[in-house]
């Protein structure tokens, strides 16, 4: 059996994992080693082959597989080591790990940080609780994303979709464009949760009607999906009797949530917000465990990869100073989530940091004309107003060491108001 | 003969088809087994509750005490011998009021004049010390350590490769249409594909066990279907029950549990509705909620946050409210196991036991002098030490291949389920013999694999892979195809 030491391991070649091994490699880590379950590194960027990655990073528009490759390219060039094929099976709170492949079996990894950066799957079908028949034709929108971008095959010919997340509104015009009758885009709540543009660019331009506030109460057919029964919902998201559509379709796609991948953390022992879902974190992405951080959406679900990659910059950056035994060590902040503000990352900060932290959460519902608040003990440290606040779209905001400085207490809360 | 012609035919390859055809392939006679199904255990053996039952339920004298209590003493030694899951986890018979008292009372004596073992009457105390997630508003239980859980598609897919080994032949996609008795003695069954001949009849059809029943017989049979839906949550490190708990028994059946599955996952239900068609295993909005309100009565904590999967299965009911177990009244050569609901996993090893000895006197049958022994079957990778893997994948890298993240199921495993002698042909197939696809994200990541390997081992293009036989196609077409006109909307 393969018995190893590292400086750092990274868990996942994604977009996150390819970050944190860059930056941590740009710090100086010699000792690096990043592991991929897939053959080929990229994460779920390979099969997303529409474009609009990359704005805010390279102030381009990318497809998924190019700003994928531009990270790996870069990492080929720091001779950055990505193992490939390769498993974790387990994690440990003393950093080991235990991983498997074909050509290596199993392998023991010692490592003297770790940067979790799994990423997140889909919520499914079960996960709804949906009820109906369980008939073939019924995938999550990234497992038809796969089929269609990575595969070549298509899942059917007349497509609902449930939930209004990114993916399905994606995959409602790569159906579209595929020769497929996307017939409707179903959501439970008021508000979309996908990016506006994408509402725009992958619905409106196709015609695709958005049913808000309904869902699925029925899905039918006994072999392949053969219709589904859509509902509006009261505000309880109860479906409303008399109010039922009939969909003759033979595909579903389900785009109703993000899970971050967190089981492997969970047997480390990290902590994890029951608002994320994510590991608690503090402003260096450290998790509850120390030696282990984490970064991307295994961490919390964005919505642009560009923040992904800049969250990692920072976290392979912190695991390397960790590892060269620079840690600051002041009392911390813990950081909560006000009125309006779910899943504040990161939940603590070091009192004496002397980086800009950025605080990102999600609006608990949409609001106009509004501002986010940051304020502690009474005073308020950051004010930011916005014309929009929605569910959809990830909410930033930045403190700066000199607005942490003198605070009046150790908590400090976001609200929007 | 022609090829056609066989000595016995079993209909139905659910666990009492595939019990008896196990224990047919010790005598020397050729047997064939029908299913309608693109797979063993379609019917209710996919989707049941897993528990083998003590027999403190059943009514004393009856066929389903009998096979009950008999079937369940077979299954601990049955199990192992077959690498089947099974866990004698124990259960619990709660009771909230006086009158349920009065009927877990009754319970215990029914079940020990049934001769199950070790029962006893809890008190509260007691019951919250084993049990601390139970309702606090619990008076007293019965607790059954005897009574038991196993993986009941697992143990159909053993029987069934054991009995194929041993020269039993199993045909899918048959759907009996009729069965007469000819002139000859020998009967005819007619499917959609084919007519079958054969001397010995086995009606084991599950939901259509009456309607070929009432085709040779002129004492009619009447079958009630009776659907069961189930919640089934997340494996966890720690459930909140160690034991089966039902609450008390009702004339529609054994009430809705709570209990630990053999893969660690917890399953709630079923629900009990009569239906017209024994084919609608679709869940319904009320049948789910009428769980959650039932099952919260047992364990008040309940939450189904981490819920996998709702299912339903439909019991084969007769009016009779008993098995019928054995050679048919009046038209001889014909054998029978009718309305086997529940405890007809617990049973069937018994029943098959008792058909096939009865077959084999009717017939004149020799035993066979020699059998094919049922290999020892691998532990699954999931279940292995770290040393076992390692070796594992020296031995064949395919090992090192982890398909299904959820459950950790390797590409080895998915590759020797569909080479198993009744090998898996559809994703639900792979499915239920590796549980790729069982867990959290319910085949969101390695479907594409699965059906990849299972396209690559049976020599069948990607795009006719099924999830589970019939029309239950993945995919429309390529997207090459489809762009080209390959499809027919608007």
């Amino acid at each position: 059996m393969i018995e190893r030491n590292v400086d750092i391991l990274i868990i996942g070649a994604g977009p996150a994992g390819l970050a944190a091994a860059i930056s941590a490699r740009e710090c100086g880590i010699e000792s690096l080693l990043v592991v991929e379950r897939e053959k080929d590194a990229g994460g779920i960027l390979r099969q997303c082959i529409h474009n609009g990655f990359g704005l805010h990073r390279f102030k381009e528009e990318l497809t998924g597989p190019e700003y994928a490759q531009r990270d790996i390219d870069k990492a080929s060039e720091l001779e950055i080591e990505i193992e490939c094929s390769t498993t974790v099976l387990t994690v440990s709170p003393d950093r080991t790990a235990t991983c498997v492949s074909a050509s290596k079996g199993m392998q023991i990894i010692h490592a003297k940080a770790i940067v979790l950066a799994m990423g997140c799957r889909e919520r499914p079908r079960g996960a709804l609780c949906t009820p109906g028949t369980r008939c073939a034709g019924i995938y999550s929108a990234g497992t038809a994303q796969r089929f269609v971008n990575l595969e070549g095959f298509m899942p059917g010919k007349r497509v609902v979709i449930l939930g209004s997340g990114d993916i399905g509104l994606i995959m409602a015009r790569r159906m579209t464009l595929q020769g497929a009758k996307v017939l409707a885009c179903i959501e439970i709540m008021p508000y979309s949760s996908g990016l506006n543009r994408n509402i725009v660019q992958c619905l409106h331009d196709y015609d695709i009607p958005l049913y808000l506030s309904h869902t699925v109460i029925d899905i039918k057919g006994r072999e392949r999906l053969e219709g589904v029964t859509v509902a509006e919902v009261d505000d309880k998201r109860n479906p409303i009797p008399g109010t039922e559509i009939e969909f003759d379709c033979d595909t579903l796609l389900l785009s109703c949530g993000l899970i971050p991948e967190n089981e492997l953390s969970l047997g480390a022992g990290v902590e994890i917000s029951p608002a994320t879902s994510g590991a608690v974190v503090n402003e260096s992405f450290e998790t509850s465990v120390k030696g282990i951080f984490a970064c991307g959406n295994v961490l919390h679900v964005h919505d642009l990869v560009d923040h992904v990659s800049n969250e990692s910059f920072k976290a392979g950056a912190a695991a390397a100073a960790f590892v060269r035994n620079q840690r600051r060590t002041a009392p911390m902040i813990t950081v909560k989530d006000g009125n309006g503000v779910r899943g504040t990352v990161p939940q603590q900060i070091c009192s004496n940091t002397d980086q800009p932290v950025d605080l990102m959460f999600r609006p608990s519902a949409v609001f106009r004309n509004s501002a986010i608040v940051v304020e502690c003990g009474g005073k308020e440290l950051v004010r930011k107003k916005a014309m929009i606040f929605t569910p959809g779209e990830m909410a930033l905001v930045t403190l700066k060491p000199e607005n942490l400085k003198d605070l009046p207490a150790d908590l400090i809360t976001v609200r929007i108001e | 003969m022609n090829n056609k012609t066989t000595d016995i035919i079993v209909i139905g390859s659910g666990i009492t088809g595939c019990a008896v055809a196990r224990e047919l392939s010790r005598f020397d006679a050729s047997v064939l087994v029908l299913d309608r199904g693109s797979d063993l255990a379609e019917g209710a053996t996919k989707a049941n509750s897993g528990i083998v039952h003590a027999g403190y339920d059943a009514v004393p004298g009856t066929k389903k005490a009998l096979y009950n209590v008999r079937g369940a003493k077979m299954y601990e030694s049955l199990a192992k011998e077959l690498g089947v899951p099974y866990r004698r986890c124990g259960a619990l018979v709660l009771a909230f009021d006086e009158e349920d008292k009065k009927t877990i009372e009754n319970l215990k004596i029914r079940g020990e004049t049934n001769g199950v073992e070790k029962l006893e009457i809890l008190d509260r105390q007691a019951l919250l010390k084993l049990e601390p997630n139970l309702n606090p508003e619990v008076v007293a239980a019965l607790s059954v350590p005897t009574s038991a859980i196993v993986s009941p598609y697992e143990m159909a897919f053993a029987l069934a490769d054991d009995a194929a080994l041993n020269g039993v032949c199993f045909r899918f996609d048959e759907e009996v249409q009729s069965v007469s008795k000819d002139s000859d003695g020998c009967f005819s069954v007619r499917t959609q594909k084919e007519t079958w001949r054969c001397k010995v009849l086995v009606n084991c059809a599950g939901a259509s066990g009456a309607i070929i029943h009432n085709q040779l017989s002129e004492a009619k049979l009447t079958m009630i279907h009776r659907r069961g839906q189930y919640y089934l949550l997340d494996r966890a490190v720690s459930q909140p029950f160690d034991r089966t708990v039902f609450q008390c028994p009702s004339a529609m059946g054994k009430g809705v549990l709570v209990s630990p599955t053999v893969h660690g996952n917890l399953l709630l239900g079923p629900t009990a509705e009569d239906i017209d068609d024994p084919l609608d295993t679709a869940t319904t909005s009320s049948g789910l909620s009428d769980i959650l309100k039932k099952a919260a009565r047992t364990w008040p904590g309940l939450s189904t946050r981490t819920n996998i999967t709702n299912f339903s299965g439909v019991r084969a009911h007769l009016t009779g409210d008993d098995f019928v177990v054995g050679p048919c009244d009046d038209c001889n050569g014909c054998f029978e196991a009718i309305g086997i609901e529940s405890p007809g996993l617990s049973s069937a090893p018994a029943i098959g036991l008792d058909l096939a000895g009865m077959i084999a006197d009717y017939l004149s049958l020799s035993r066979k002098e020699k059998t094919v022994p049922y290999p020892v079957p691998p532990v699954p990778f999931h279940d292995m030490t770290l040393e076992q893997r390692e070796q594992a994948i020296q031995q064949d890298p395919t090992y090192g291949n982890i398909i299904c993240r959820c459950e950790v199921v390797t590409e080895a495993e998915i590759r020797r389920a569909i080479r198993r002698p009744v090998g898996a042909r559809s994703v639900d197939g792979v499915k239920r013999r590796t549980r790729a696809g069982m867990g959290r994200c319910q085949g969101g990541f390695c479907l594409p694999r699965v059906a990849a390997i299972i396209s690559e081992e049976t020599g069948i293009h990607l795009k006719e892979v099924t999830k589970n036989g019939g029309e239950s196609l993945l995919l429309s077409d390529t997207i090459d195809t489809f762009l080209k006109g390959g499809h027919d909307h608007d």
